[in-house]
Order: structure tokens, then C-alpha cells, then sequence
């Protein structure tokens, strides 16, 4: 990559990333291997960033088409529609950037023999991860419970993005297998109510979108992955995006020690023991004396020698006792795991009761498997 | 579960629940759950036949990986067949199958493409909260039923379906 400033170096702004101290080696994106998972209004648009930036290898999935109903998105173009989306995104990113590598996988990633195409087109010839990150680009809750496996299963951090059917809202969230939340960890709150099958609304089906919401959410998420993948600034671990108010929250949502995907708690467990190791404790002492460090050489040089007025800095509001950097539920839930702080109440609604479990469980039959298929064909016959 | 109407809701109370958290990669427990999956598939279908209410056939491949067969819904009289299947996913049973009727693909809204019925609303966050509680036979109960009923009426009235002779 060249950093030499002429016209007709593509790399000459990426590489000022170095001069300007932002970046201190851009070069390594050269070598590095993203997925995007799902080409739609996100994922297409995350790659061409990413290919923008010259990205070493881009691995891209989906297996549907281009349509004239995604035109009011950006990336694809009407004369491409009936295109399989990843040769479409092939054809115009490798005229944007050469340099990229691109592959890619035209399937669906949640049934049985996609799953298993999915993860061993993410490992190299000896089954590990060939990639630096999974970004998460997909529209569905089975595929996005499908990337959580198969990057649990390899220990490979990845990043969910999503955006609302009312296309007035996104996210994106970083996830690393048992050091933070896992996409099954905090399902998605929803809960069905007020339903009667008569009356069932057709509508909804289709959801909305807007070019706006999905540009924006694909910048939030390749912004957070250059930072990941080059080392800079702060990455953030959930960043919510409401448009309607630009309310923009952020939070670090931890692992949750009741997690039903089982590996997910060995993941953790994996997690906590790295943690505690001597290197890791001698690491993170020495960065926290750094810090202390820095904050003391800046604490000790005064902006201004007098201060005639007598101005000084209060808080707005008074600091709630015992408040530090970190929230006090993640300090208290690692307290005492499995128990909420004062006030707090886990909100997962309840499904099938234990008791209600032992008066209905299905009963251990006698009948071995080819038995049962027998009988549910006899069933068959009117 | 609460506001489905009250047959549904007798009926959904008398499928059994399923206990074992399997998909079909893992072989051996896989073997185990699928025996939960027919067991009560067995009890739902008798159920139905003892209220005169049998709506589907079901079969399944060996490994019980993909299902097919025939649905059905009588609207004003009339009897309307469908061939429906659909295949465990991989992460079976944290996420619901995806029931496919391919012979309606892209003659109504409610449907992904290939045909699968759109659960989404009405069933998919049941099944979750529920999981890995419910099974097959609960999807046909509290899925395709409904969708069935709400989408068959809707159907015939736009004229894109009508009843085979």
C-alpha cells in the first residue's frame, strides 16, 4: 500500500490514517479476512466499504437475487436484478478494487448441510478460523442464532447489526464468545399478545426500509470492525440507533450465567480462566496503571496558574454512591451470579412451568424409532 | 398463551411437551428427541381424529430431518389441499422449523420466498419462549393452523385459489 500523495493513489486518504495518528499500521488490513453475512441493504454496502478500504479477503453469503423492490437501497443497481446477490456484489466490487479477494457463497446458511458449508468456509484446511471477523448482515432470527453457533463452536468474535421493519431504527453489537452477552443470551424480547387466528393481520409481512437507516447502520458496524481489526480508538459493544429522537445508546451487555445454548457457558467458564490468569491479571494491572499514569500527569499540569473568579467544575447531578466506570449490575450480577441487583427483575417471560412440564412431558415410549414412524403412517390413511 | 381462540388453546394444552434440547447434529440425542417429536405427533393426530378434526397427513424422511405432507382447510364448504414440508434446521430446537407450502409461493404476501409460510408474528416468539418445549407437532398446531385459517379465506376471495374438483 502506498502512502505517496498523488492523484492516482486509491490508498493515499487511507494511509494518511498513519500520519495523522489515528491508525498506527493501516497496511494490516491488507492481510486480513472479513465475512459478511447477508448482502442485503447492510451487508452490501459494508462490503463495499470494506473493499473501499482494501480489505485482503472478502467472503461474502447469501443465496437470494437482486429484485427491483431493493432499488430504494444503495449498492445494487436495476440492470442487475435477477442476479444472485453475491455475483452482483463480485461484479461491482472487483471493478471498484482489484486488490480485494472476494468469494463467495451462494446458500442458505440455517439448514443442516448449510450450516456446515457455512462453518467450513470460515476455517482453513486444519478447521481454524481463516477469518478476523463475522459481520452479521442477515434479516432473520434462525440465521443470526445459525452465526452464533458456528462462531461459538470456533471461538471466533463477530458483529450483529439489524435494523427495525420500520426502518427507523438499527444496531450493531459486538459479540465475543464467553467474554461477552452471545446472541442467545438476551433473545430478542418479543412477546406474542392479543392474537386470535380469525383475525390475524395480513399486513406485515412486508417490512419497510430506507437507504438512510441501512447506510447509516452499515457505517456504525464497518467503522466499529476497522477499529476491531486496525487497533483504534474504542470499540464499542452495543450501539443503538433510534432516528426518530437520534438517540444513540450504548451499553456492554454481559454474558448471561443462565445462557441455554450450553457451549455458551464453557465458552464463559474459558473466558473467566483466561482472565484470571497470571499474564492476564499482570496485563491488565499494567494498563491500569498506565492509565493512572496519564490521568495523574494530566491531573498535575493546571489549564490556568490562577483563578481569580473562583470558577469551579460540579457535577450536574450528584453522583450516585459507589458508581464507578463500570455499571453496578454487571459488578453485582458477577457478584452473586444468577441473582438481579435491588429493583431489577429478569424479564424473560416464563414458558412451559416445571410443573406444568411434569403433568405434561411426553411420556418415555416403549417403541423404537421405526415403531413410531409405522404407526404415524398408519395415521395417514384416512 | 394467552388470546388464541378457545379450540386451539384445548388443544394445545393436550399436546405433550418435549424435554429433550436436541437438534439432528448431535446424532445420538437427536434419536431421543425424535422420539419425543413422533410420540407427540402420534397424540395430536389421535386427538384430532377423535374430534373429527384431522387437517394433515405427515411423514418423514429416515433420519427425521425433512417432513412432508398434506394439509388441509375447509372454507364455505369447500375442501382445500395443499402438499406442505418443511427440514429441522441446524439449530433446532432454539429456532422453529420453516413450514414451506410451495405451490402458493408468490400468490400471497404472508410467505418468504420458496414458499415458507410467514411465522413470524403469530408463532415464532411462542416457540421461543417456549423452547425447546414444543416440537413438530406443536408448529402444525399453532403455525400452519392458523395461517391456514387466516390465509385460505383471503385466497379464495382474491380468486387466487380455488377448490380442486
Amino acid at each position: 500500500m502506498s502512502d505517496e500523495v498523488v492523484d492516482s493513489n486509491p490508498y493515499s486518504r487511507l494511509m494518511a490514517l498513519q500520519r495523522m495518528g489515528i491508525v498506527h499500521d493501516y497496511e494490516r488490513i491488507r492481510s486480513m479476512t472479513v465475512a459478511v453475512v447477508g448482502m442485503g441493504g447492510v451487508g452490501s454496502v459494508a462490503a463495499e466499504m470494506l473493499t473501499r478500504c482494501g480489505l485482503g479477503r472478502l467472503l461474502m453469503y447469501d443465496y437470494d437475487k437482486v429484485e427491483l423492490a431493493n432499488m430504494n437501497r444503495l449498492f445494487f443497481r436495476p440492470e442487475q436484478a435477477g442476479m444472485t446477490k453475491t455475483d452482483a456484489a463480485a461484479q461491482t466490487l472487483a471493478g471498484i478494487n482489484p486488490d480485494v479477494a472476494l468469494e463467495s457463497f451462494t446458500s442458505n446458511i440455517t439448514t443442516l448441510e448449510g450450516f456446515d458449508a457455512f462453518k467450513a468456509s470460515l476455517c482453513d484446511s486444519e478447521g481454524a478460523p481463516r477469518v478476523d471477523l463475522v459481520l452479521s448482515c442477515v434479516d432473520n432470527y434462525e440465521a443470526r442464532m445459525t452465526i452464533n453457533q458456528v462462531c461459538l463452536e470456533l471461538g471466533q468474535a463477530w458483529m450483529e447489526s439489524g435494523v427495525s421493519e420500520d426502518a427507523v431504527s438499527g444496531h450493531i453489537q459486538v459479540i465475543i464468545p464467553g467474554v461477552t452477552a452471545c446472541f442467545a443470551c438476551v433473545p430478542p424480547l418479543v412477546v406474542a399478545s392479543g392474537i386470535d387466528e380469525r383475525t390475524l393481520k395480513r399486513e406485515g409481512v412486508c417490512a419497510a426500509s430506507l437507504p438512510t437507516t441501512m447506510g447509516i447502520v452499515a457505517g456504525l458496524l464497518v467503522q466499529n470492525a476497522l477499529k476491531h481489526l486496525l487497533c483504534f480508538g474504542q470499540v464499542t459493544r452495543y450501539l443503538g440507533y433510534s432516528s426518530l429522537k437520534d438517540f444513540f445508546p450504548t451499553m456492554d451487555i454481559r454474558p448471561n450465567p443462565g445462557c441455554a445454548n450450553t457451549l455458551c457457558g464453557r465458552r464463559q467458564t474459558e473466558a473467566a480462566a483466561r482472565e484470571a490468569s497470571p499474564e492476564a491479571r499482570a496485563a491488565a494491572a499494567a494498563a491500569a496503571a498506565a492509565a493512572e499514569a496519564a490521568a495523574a500527569a494530566e491531573a498535575e499540569a493546571p489549564v490556568h496558574d490562577d483563578n481569580s473568579w473562583g470558577i469551579e467544575v460540579v457535577a450536574d447531578q450528584a453522583e450516585p454512591s459507589g458508581s464507578g466506570g463500570e455499571s453496578n449490575i454487571g459488578a453485582r450480577a458477577r457478584g452473586k451470579p444468577g441473582a438481579p441487583p435491588e429493583g431489577l427483575q429478569y424479564s424473560m417471560p416464563a414458558g412451559v412451568t416445571a410443573e406444568e412440564l411434569r403433568a405434561q412431558a411426553v411420556e418415555d415410549s416403549e417403541s423404537n424409532i421405526e415403531d413410531l414412524m409405522s404407526q404415524l403412517d398408519a395415521l395417514n390413511k384416512p | 398463551m394467552a388470546e388464541w381462540d378457545s379450540g386451539t388453546k384445548e388443544t394445545v394444552k393436550r399436546i405433550p411437551f418435549l424435554t429433550v434440547r436436541c437438534g439432528p447434529r448431535d446424532k445420538e440425542d437427536w434419536a431421543k428427541r425424535l422420539k419425543e417429536e413422533l410420540t407427540a405427533l402420534i397424540k395430536y393426530i389421535q386427538l384430532n381424529k377423535a374430534s373429527d378434526s384431522d387437517w394433515f397427513t405427515i411423514t418423514a424422511n429416515k433420519e427425521g430431518t425433512h417432513w412432508s405432507g398434506k394439509c388441509w382447510y375447509v372454507h364455505e364448504l369447500l375442501r382445500h389441499e395443499f402438499a406442505f414440508e418443511f427440514d429441522i434446521p441446524a439449530t433446532y430446537p432454539a429456532t422453529a422449523p420453516e413450514i414451506r407450502i410451495p405451490e402458493l409461493d408468490g400468490k400471497t404476501a404472508k410467505m418468504y420466498r420458496g414458499g415458507a409460510i410467514c411465522l413470524t408474528v403469530h408463532f415464532k416468539p411462542l416457540w421461543t419462549k417456549n423452547s425447546p418445549h414444543f416440537g413438530v407437532a406443536h408448529a402444525m398446531c399453532l403455525g400452519l393452523a392458523p395461517w391456514l385459517a387466516a390465509e385460505v379465506p383471503h385466497l379464495v376471495e382474491t380468486g387466487a385459489i380455488a377448490a380442486k374438483a
